[in-house]
C-alpha cells in the first residue's frame, strides 16, 4: 500500500463524512452526526498516514523532500489543513450543522488531487529554485491560511442563508448556530487567517530575497497574494464601520476566498515564477 | 482668516481620519493590481507587439502613454494610492493615539461596577457562605489569571475588580507602524540600491553589470571572476543543481570563494551575487569526424565557423555556418548544434545538422560521408543577479513587528472582570462579569467558566 492508495482511500472517506454531515443537518440525526465525525477522524488518519508515507517514500527514492512541492501534495496538505481546523471549529463551538457546509470543502480539496486527470500524483525531485528550508515555512503558513478563508467562505454563506430567512420560519435554517455567532465565527477565521496568510507573504519574500536577489517582484502569484491580503484587510477595518455589519462582511468573505482561489490555481493560467505549482506538474 | 484656514486643515486632517477612506484604498489597490497580473509588465514595445496585435498594441500603448500600464506598480497613481494609504495609516494612528495613552497609561484603573451589573452575559449564582469567607477564597483564583486585581469593600459585601492586558491596545499601533516600516524600506531600497544582471563566461572576470530597468551599465568596486560552471541533473533528466565557483577580486586580489547555488548567495559589501541562469558559448574550435562510406576509414579534422574543411577521398567541402544552443529537428528541441554546408565535388550544397547530443545523427541523411562533432570545447557562462538594498533590513524589522502586531491585535484583549458578593438574608449573592476590547464572544465564554469554578470552589 503505497501513499497514493491511501490518499485515495482518505479521499472517499472524506466524501463519506461530508455526505454524513449534510444528512445530519437536513434530517436533524444525532447518530449521523457523531458517525460524520468518527469518519471525519477516520479520515484524517488516513490523510496524515498518506503525508508521512510520502514523505518516506520519496527518501526511498533518493530524492527526500517535504511533500509540499507540486499541485497534487499542496491539495493534500490542503485538504489535511481545513479538517484540522474544522475539528477544532467543531469542537469548541459544539456545533455540526458547520460540517455539512465545510467537510465538502475538505472533500472537494482531495478529490481534485486525486481524480484530476491533469495533476500527477508522482513524487518528484525538486528543482534547484525549490531547495530552501524556506520551502516548508512557506507552504505550511500558506496553506493554514488558506484553510481558515474556506472555513470562512463555508460559514459565511450559513450566514446569508440565515439572514435570508427572517422570520426564522425554515426548519432547517433553526439548526443553524444564531446570525451572531456565524458572525463572529467569520471574524474569527478571517483573522486567524489573516495572521497565517501575511506569515506566508513574509516567509515567501525572504525566501525570495535568498534565493532571486529581491522580496518582492510583483510576479503574478505575489500580487494575487496581496490581492487577496487587501481584500481581507478590507473585510477587518471594514467591520469598524457604521452599517457594514452582517451581510457586507460575509460577502467580502466570500470574495476574498474566490481571490484566495485565483492565487491558487488561477495564476497558472499567468505566466510567472511559481509555476512548479502548475497543472502537470 | 486665521479660523477658516484652521478649518480647511481639519477638514483635510477629517479626511483622512475615516476607515471609510481605508476601505476604498484597499479596495482599489486590490482591484487595480489585477491589470499588472493580466498584462505582462516590463516588457518591450516588440513583445507587446507581437503578443497582441497592431490594432490592441496600439490602444494599450495609448493608455500606456497616460497610466504607465505596462509598468503599473511603478505608475504616479499607483504610488498616489499608495501614498494616500501611508498617509491615511498614518493620520488615523495619531488621532487615535493620545486617547489610547491615556486609557494605557493609568495608574489605577477605574471599574464602574453599573455597567457590569447592565451586561446581559453577567453570571449570578448563590452561596452559603459569608462574603467575608468567599472573599478569602475568590481573590487567589482571579488574580492568578489577572495581573490586576482590587478588592472594594460594601456595607452588605465586596466588589472584586481584575483586569490584564491593557496594553493589547497598542497592538494596532504596531501593525499600523509595520506598514510604515515595509514602504519606507521599499522607498530606500528604489532610491539607493539597484538590481543588476550579468553574464560570465568560465575562466572570466568582470566588473561591469547591467541594470535591470533601465538597462544601463553598472560599475562595481570589485570584480566578479567565475572560474568553474556546472550543471547537474536527476536521472528523470531534470536539472538537479546550477553551481557557480566565484572569486570576488579586489585590487587585483582574491578576497572571497564561493561556490554559490539557487538559494545560496554569496554576499560581499551589501551587494548580493545570485545564481539565476546559465549559457553556453558557442565552442570556438571543434573536431569534426568524416567517416567514407566507400571505405569506411574515419578522418579527424580541427573545424571553426566559417573555416571550410577538405574532406579527404574528395568527399567535398564542409563548412560550419552556425551553432544554436537549442535546434529543432521535426518540431522536436534536440539542444545543441551545429549547422553547416557540404559542397561536394560536383557543386551540390546540402544543409548539415549535427546535434552535439546525437553523434550518428548524420547517418540518417545516407551521404557519402557521415559527418559529426568527435569533441569540442565547451563553454558554460553563468548568468548572475546582482542587487544591492539597504532598505531591506527596514523591511524586515516592518515584517517582524507587523506579525507581532497581528497576533496581539487579533488574539489578545484588554479584560476586566467584576466578580460582586453581596449578602442577601443568611445567603451570599455572587455575580460575575467581563468586558473585553474585542472579541466579546471570547470573553462571554470565559466569564461562564470563572463562574462555574467560583461555583465549585470549596
Amino acid at each position: 500500500m503505497n501513499s497514493s492508495n491511501i490518499l485515495s482511500v482518505t479521499t472517499f472517506v472524506y466524501g463519506l463524512s461530508a455526505f454524513l454531515y449534510i444528512l445530519s443537518w437536513v434530517f436533524k440525526k444525532q447518530a449521523p452526526g457523531k458517525l460524520a465525525l468518527w469518519t471525519t477522524v477516520f479520515g484524517l488518519a488516513g490523510n496524515t498516514a498518506g503525508i508521512i508515507l510520502r514523505w518516506i517514500e520519496s527518501y526511498q527514492l533518493g530524492i527526500g523532500h517535504a511533500p509540499l512541492s507540486n499541485l497534487y501534495e499542496s491539495l493534500v496538505f490542503f485538504s489535511w489543513t481545513i479538517v484540522v481546523i474544522y475539528l477544532f471549529v467543531e469542537k469548541k463551538y459544539k456545533n455540526r450543522t458547520i460540517g455539512a457546509f465545510v467537510a465538502p470543502l475538505a472533500f472537494f480539496a482531495i478529490a481534485y488531487a486525486s481524480l484530476s486527470p491533469n495533476i500527477s500524483d508522482r513524487i518528484q525531485p525538486l528543482i534547484p529554485a525549490l531547495k530552501s528550508n524556506w520551502l516548508i515555512a512557506h507552504v505550511i503558513t500558506c496553506f493554514i491560511g488558506y484553510a481558515a478563508f474556506a472555513i470562512a467562505f463555508g460559514i459565511s454563506w450559513m450566514y446569508l442563508l440565515k439572514k435570508k430567512d427572517k422570520e426564522g420560519k425554515s426548519q432547517l435554517l433553526d439548526r443553524f448556530p444564531s446570525a451572531n455567532m456565524l458572525e463572529e465565527l467569520t471574524h474569527q477565521m478571517v483573522m486567524f487567517g489573516f495572521l497565517f496568510l501575511s506569515v506566508g507573504i513574509i516567509t515567501g519574500a525572504v525566501w525570495a530575497n535568498s534565493a532571486w536577489g529581491r522580496y518582492w517582484g510583483w510576479d503574478p502569484k505575489e500580487t494575487w497574494s496581496l490581492i487577496t491580503w487587501f481584500v481581507y484587510a478590507t473585510l477587518l477595518h471594514a467591520k469598524m464601520m457604521r452599517g457594514w455589519h452582517g451581510k457586507r462582511i460575509a460577502y467580502l468573505s466570500i470574495i476574498g476566498f474566490a481571490a484566495v482561489l485565483f492565487t491558487y490555481f488561477g495564476v497558472n493560467l499567468l505566466p510567472g515564477l511559481h509555476s512548479y505549482g502548475a497543472m502537470g506538474q | 482668516m486665521i479660523k477658516k484656514e484652521t478649518s480647511a486643515l481639519n477638514r483635510i486632517w477629517k479626511f483622512f481620519t475615516s476607515v471609510r477612506l481605508t476601505v476604498i484604498l484597499l479596495l482599489s489597490l486590490a482591484a487595480t493590481s489585477i491589470i499588472g497580473t493580466i498584462i505582462p509588465q516590463s516588457g518591450t514595445s516588440s513583445e507587446y507587439f507581437h503578443k497582441y496585435g497592431e490594432f490592441w498594441y496600439k490602444f494599450l500603448s495609448f493608455f500606456d502613454s497616460i497610466f504607465d500600464i505596462f509598468d503599473m506598480y511603478h505608475s504616479w497613481w499607483f504610488q498616489i494610492l499608495l501614498l494616500l494609504l501611508t498617509i491615511n495609516v498614518v493620520v488615523c494612528s495619531i488621532d487615535r493615539f493620545s486617547a489610547t495613552l491615556k486609557i494605557i497609561f493609568i495608574k489605577v484603573p477605574p471599574f464602574n461596577v453599573e455597567r457590569f451589573r447592565r451586561m446581559k452575559s453577567k453570571k449570578e449564582f448563590s452561596d452559603n457562605r459569608t462574603p467575608d469567607q468567599l472573599e478569602r477564597i475568590y481573590k487567589p483564583l482571579i488574580s492568578k489569571g489577572f495581573g490586576y486585581t482590587r478588592v472594594e469593600e460594601r456595607e452588605n459585601g465586596f466588589c472584586l475588580f481584575a483586569e490584564k492586558w491593557r496594553w493589547t491596545r497598542l497592538g494596532v499601533y504596531v501593525v499600523h507602524l509595520s506598514i510604515i516600516f515595509m514602504l519606507l524600506g521599499g522607498l530606500i531600497g528604489s532610491i539607493f540600491g539597484f538590481e543588476g544582471f550579468v553574464n560570465i563566461p568560465e575562466g572570466e572576470s568582470t566588473k561591469s553589470i547591467r541594470l535591470r530597468n533601465t538597462a544601463k551599465e553598472h560599475i562595481l568596486n570589485f570584480e566578479i571572476k567565475c572560474e568553474d560552471f556546472d550543471i547537474s541533473f536527476y536521472d528523470t533528466g531534470a536539472p538537479k543543481e546550477y553551481r557557480s565557483s566565484l572569486t570576488i577580486i579586489e585590487n587585483t586580489k582574491p578576497v572571497i570563494k564561493k561556490d554559490i547555488i539557487v538559494n545560496d548567495p554569496l554576499r560581499y559589501k551589501g551587494i548580493n551575487i545570485f545564481q539565476s541562469s546559465y549559457g553556453t558559448l558557442p565552442p570556438e574550435e571543434v573536431t569534426l569526424s568524416f567517416t567514407s562510406r566507400e571505405t569506411g576509414m574515419e578522418y579527424k579534422e580541427k573545424a571553426a565557423v566559417n573555416r571550410p574543411v577538405d574532406i579527404p577521398e574528395d568527399l567535398g567541402t564542409f563548412t560550419i555556418k552556425d551553432y544554436r544552443s537549442s535546434a529543432g529537428f521535426k518540431g522536436h528541441n534536440i539542444g545543441e548544434a551545429f549547422i553547416g554546408v557540404l559542397e561536394s565535388k560536383t557543386g551540390n550544397n546540402t544543409n548539415i545538422l549535427l546535434p552535439l547530443r546525437f553523434p550518428s545523427f548524420d547517418k540518417m541523411r545516407r551521404g557519402d560521408v557521415v559527418i559529426a562533432v568527435a569533441s569540442h570545447n565547451h563553454i558554460y557562462y553563468t548568468g548572475l543577479q546582482v542587487t544591492k538594498d539597504p532598505g531591506v533590513w527596514v523591511v524586515y524589522s516592518g515584517f517582524i513587528l507587523i506579525i507581532v502586531g497581528c497576533f496581539i491585535t487579533f488574539f489578545m484583549s484588554h479584560q476586566r472582570l467584576c466578580v460582586e458578593v453581596s449578602k442577601s438574608g443568611d445567603k451570599s449573592l455572587v455575580m460575575v462579569a467581563g468586558r473585553s476590547s474585542k472579541n466579546k464572544m471570547g470573553m462571554q465564554r470565559k466569564v461562564g467558566i470563572i463562574s462555574e469554578k467560583l461555583a465549585k470552589l470549596k
